[in-house]
């Protein structure tokens, strides 16, 4: 039996064997490195269903800011498994890497390309597991510095440059806004660890004004890292200019951990008056922006960037209605789709280009592509029988059982604008006659990627019971039940 | 039995996915459905409940499973579902652009409604239903006429719309239910509706009535509906209006009447109000139209009203006829868009300034649209005649049960009304196309091929032998409503 804490370790490891191996290495062609890693991350992710149960008491200096709750297994399963699609999409990724790094070898820049991605995946797992404040902020800061890089990386592309500085300004005001609240929490409670803030706030002397200023801070914080309206001017700017298969990781990995942490976090404040209502408040706004604002795109990776703004706030409903186990089905749904979206436009935008146009008549040019797609945009847009749709009926029957009919409304609204927006690239893959008819290539391991994620998708779609069932927990109730609670009362 | 009929168009879908023969591979699964559907017709007991029911839980938490039965009106569309698939797939002839794609988009569109009729579990229901707007946003997109790009876009935003509204209203049902007992099974729901409070009721038949109806055209959700079957080739019009607008009327039947009778109640003068627009306003509107693909658009949403009349007395003779309108109107209408693209297909226009005489040269196409206009004006020895009759007896008697002068009285007066408008719009039709004298240009088109006469003789036999023997629908029909339209069991 494995110690739980042993998982992040490995990954860790990997990460610095294979920027060793990178280094002495000079001649090999790179994409053997990450190869290397997603074998490696593949053997972690199997050690995963191998753990010890964590200790029942859970105290001591480990357990005061780690826990090794279900919640924090299942995400950290999905973060090795986000990682492991995001290198296989830089393994196709590769030549445009080539192209625009510009060092002094050809190979220069695909050894951090391949190997970042770890570490940046060893931040997220921390993230998910933490439960204390500051290992919340270290975590953050881990996962933020990896991204600074990894989406600069491909320097001689302005946009790119552009994109790099967009982001490190306004995630160092982020981490700014959650350094400012946590002091302020810190001053109200005199504690960091989540669990003792719970205590504290619940007693009458905490003065709870003082409290709802800091965790508004450390909302807007996150806000930044989930795009959710108003923080997330960043977010179109940075898709478009990051290397593709970064901004698959950042869309999918680094939201995810967001949530994750905004439900840990939101849980022990839920007894302060007023924070149901801000969040219901910034669901809608994120709704209404992200669905209305991808209508008139015409550059299909701004189109993914507003689609996961929409995205983001159809899971703020979730957290607005406290329902933790459908925000987590929601992500991974999210995962599955967003990543096969990503893989099939990393394929097609080194061939033909990003914006919709590109991919007119791709169904002539690469059948296999074009279905992947088609699953894909189905499944963000919500039609039945995809995992897409399962996560907002998930959703959206918490909506209806608060009676929020604001949300449900802006959501109707919301689902209407997606149709539209997802199947202009049906539209450009099926109706428009191809501009020119040359087969696009897709090698076998990109092909076999995208196989697992359809299938995934229509997996999780008919048997949706695969994820509800792994986030039942033995150790602890189900994360939010209290929220619950304290929103009917 | 009903698993089988469901499987049967997916795996002709996939088959083709892989390289099976386009064509051969959809007819022969059509086929095989058609006649595993009347295997199940001549084992149906019709005792009034579901038979043919398996079950495979999916979310056991939320008391989720995927169940499939049948009962007599359920089988109806299953067996109208699985006759218009073959016609449709008959008629899609040669097609030249990406023909797998166009076959597998068809199946698909089948299966979804065959799963919708079928299943018993308010989620896959609706999930299956579901499965049809990307077939149908492609089919009329890629395969479309006329304005295709805008039709493509109206139908699908408007059903997707319509469709969430439909899922928020079946959440509600669900959590309408007390605590402990939800459950997603249609059957269980019944009998726990008198646990449904009244003013619930009335909340969720309205998210309901606006939900279905926009699935269905009611007016005024309707205007999707001509534009998106003028536009969409032959055998997807056939199948949509045939077929899978049906879903809706059949949601109504099987939820909304037997689970919420005072949410129904409540709106019925709405819903009266509602359908004689459908009828008198459409109706007018339909006359006026000057091609025939519009015009038979437009018809298809007029008849609409009927089937609506036929719902809102809520009684076992006005719910029967309802479905037998279902049925009838399904053929009638399939039969008329096969024609109407057919003679598309040949003369490359359907504005009726520029057709005439046609039956000189395409007499089979002539007579075959005859039966479909005579059966769609509800003309004695059609299937649609003996539906529409009770529809209107079932009508008259419950405005003569509820009050001398009430709504359904005069809303009778006006539907017999609209079946004078119908005549017209279906005969001027029928003159301005067929007969008459015949422009020059017309002399060579040639009829229909000779295999095409088995599709044509599948319809029109199937609307004779009910409309001459209505019985042997209704003896299916009627045992279904007499369980369901009972006062549920007390809790």
């Amino acid at each position: 039996m494995i110690p739980p804490v042993a998982i992040e370790i490995a990954v860790l490891v990997l990460g610095l064997v294979v920027l060793m191996f990178e280094t002495f290495a000079q001649q090999l062609d790179k994409r053997v490195v990450g190869l290397v890693t997603i074998v490696g991350l593949i053997a972690i992710f199997a050690a995963t269903f191998f753990l010890a149960p964590p200790p029942a008491a859970m105290t001591g200096p480990l357990w005061n800011f780690y826990a090794a709750d279900t919640i924090g297994l299942v995400f950290k399963r999905f973060m090795i498994i986000t990682t492991i699609f995001v290198l296989l999409m830089m393994a196709d990724y590769a030549p445009s890497v080539r192209a625009l790094v510009g060092g002094a070898t050809s190979e220069s820049g695909l050894g951090e390309f391949f190997t970042l991605p770890i570490f940046t995946c060893a931040g997220l797992m921390y993230l998910v597991s933490a439960i204390d404040l500051v290992m919340i902020f270290v975590s953050l800061e881990l996962v933020t510095i990896s991204f600074y890089v990894l989406i600069s990386l491909t320097r001689r592309n302005p946009i790119t440059l552009e994109a790099g500085v967009k982001y490190l300004v306004l995630s160092a005001m982020s981490t700014g806004f959650i350094v400012y609240g946590i002091t302020w929490i810190f001053g109200v409670t005199g504690q960091t660890n989540l669990q003792r803030i719970a205590t504290a706030l619940a007693a009458s002397s905490a003065d709870q004004s003082a409290a709802l200023f800091g965790v508004l801070l450390v909302i807007v914080g996150l806000g930044f890292k989930i795009a959710a309206v108003p923080f997330q001017i960043w977010v179109p700017d940075v898709y478009q200019g990051a290397p593709t298969p970064v901004t698959a990781f950042l869309s999918v990995g680094s939201k995810a951990a967001g949530f994750v942490v905004l439900l840990r976090i939101l849980q022990p404040f839920l007894v302060l008056p007023n924070i149901g209502r801000l969040l219901i408040f910034i669901a809608l706004l994120t709704l209404i922006y992200g669905n209305l604002a991808a209508l008139p795109q015409t550059n299909f990776k701004r189109l993914l960037g507003y689609s996961s703004i929409a995205h983001a706030g159809y899971l703020l409903v979730g957290v607005a209605c406290f329902d933790g186990p459908a925000v987590t089905f929601y992500l991974f749904a999210y995962l599955l789709m967003t990543l096969l979206s990503f893989a099939v436009l990393v394929i097609v935008a080194q061939q033909t280009g990003e914006r919709i146009e590109d991919f007119d008549g791709l169904a002539e040019r690469s059948p296999f592509l074009a279905f992947a797609m088609l699953m894909a945009m189905a499944s963000l847009a919500g039609v039945p029988l995809t995992a897409g749709f399962f996560g907002k009926f998930l959703i959206f029957m918490a909506a209806i059982a608060q009676r929020q009919t604001a949300l449900i409304v802006a959501g109707a609204i919301g689902v209407a604008c997606g149709f539209y927006y997802y199947l202009k690239i049906v539209r450009a893959m099926y109706w428009q006659p191809a501009a020119n008819a040359e087969r696009i290539p897709v090698s076998g391991l990109s092909r076999l990627a995208m196989t697992i994620l359809i299938i995934g998708i229509v997996w999780l779609g008919v048997y949706p019971s695969t994820v509800l069932n792994a986030l039942k927990s033995k150790d602890r109730p189900v994360m939010l039940s209290a929220g619950e609670q304290t929103l009917n009362r | 039995m009903s698993l089988l009929i469901l499987i049967l168009p997916l795996l002709g879908a996939l088959l083709i996915m892989l390289g099976a023969p386009a064509r051969k591979t959809a007819l022969f699964v059509a086929v095989a459905a058609l006649l595993s559907t009347l295997v199940a017709f001549s084992q149906f007991r019709g005792n009034g409940g579901f038979e043919f029911v398996s079950t495979y839980s999916i979310a056991p938490d939320l008391h989720l499973s995927f169940t499939l039965g049948l009962d007599g009106l359920s089988l109806l569309l299953v067996l109208l579902a699985t006759i218009v698939t073959v016609a449709a797939v008959w008629f899609a002839g040669p097609i030249e652009r990406n023909e797998r794609a166009f076959y597998i988009c068809l199946l698909l569109i089948s299966a979804g409604t065959i799963g919708a009729f079928a299943s018993l579990d308010l989620f896959f229901f609706y999930a299956f239903h579901e499965l049809a707007l990307i077939p149908t946003f492609l089919l009329i997109g890629i395969w479309g006429s006329g304005n295709r790009s805008a039709a493509a876009w109206k139908i699908t935003i408007y059903l997707g719309l319509g469709s969430f509204i439909l899922l928020i209203g079946l959440i509600m049902l669900y959590q309408s239910l007390p605590v402990d007992s939800r459950t997603f099974d249609m059957r269980e729901i019944r009998n726990l509706a008198a646990q449904i409070s009244p003013e619930a009721q009335r909340r969720i038949f309205l998210v309901l009535l606006i939900g279905f109806g926009s699935l269905i055209s009611l007016f005024p959700f309707h205007s999707w509906a001509p534009e998106a079957y003028a536009s969409a080739p032959a055998p997807a019009a056939m199948l949509h209006a045939g077929v899978l607008k049906k879903f809706g009327l059949y949601g109504l039947l099987r939820l909304a009447l037997p689970v919420l009778p005072a949410g129904l109640q409540y709106w019925t003068n709405l819903l009266v109000i509602l359908l004689l627009g459908n009828i008198i306003y459409i109706g007018l509107v339909t006359i006026t139209q000057k091609r025939l693909d519009w015009m038979l658009g437009y018809s298809s949403v007029m008849h609409m009203g009927y089937i609506f009349l036929g719902i809102a007395t809520a009684s076992v003779l006005g719910t029967t006829g309802a479905a037998a309108l279902m049925f009838a109107h399904g053929l009638s209408i399939a039969l008329l868009f096969a024609i109407a693209g057919e003679v598309r297909k040949r003369t490359g226009t359907l504005i009726f300034e520029d057709l005439g005489g046609l039956a000189k040269v395409m007499p089979v196409a002539g007579l075959a649209f005859g039966f479909g206009a005579f059966a769609a004006i509800g003309l004695p020895g059609l299937a649609n005649f003996a539906a529409e009759i009770m529809v209107f007896f079932g009508s008259v008697q419950k405005g003569w049960e509820t009050g001398r002068f009430h709504l359904f009285q005069w809303a009778t007066v006006l539907a017999l009304w609209g079946v004078v408008i119908s005549s017209v719009y279906m005969l001027r039709a029928y003159r301005s196309s067929f007969m008459g004298t015949m422009p020059e240009r017309w002399k060579d088109v040639v009829d229909l091929r000779r295999s095409l006469r088995v599709p044509l003789v599948l319809l029109i036999s199937t609307l004779l032998w009910f409309g001459f023997f209505p019985q042997t629908l209704i003896r299916v029909i009627s045992p279904a409503f007499r369980t369901t339209l009972a006062v549920p069991p007390a809790p």
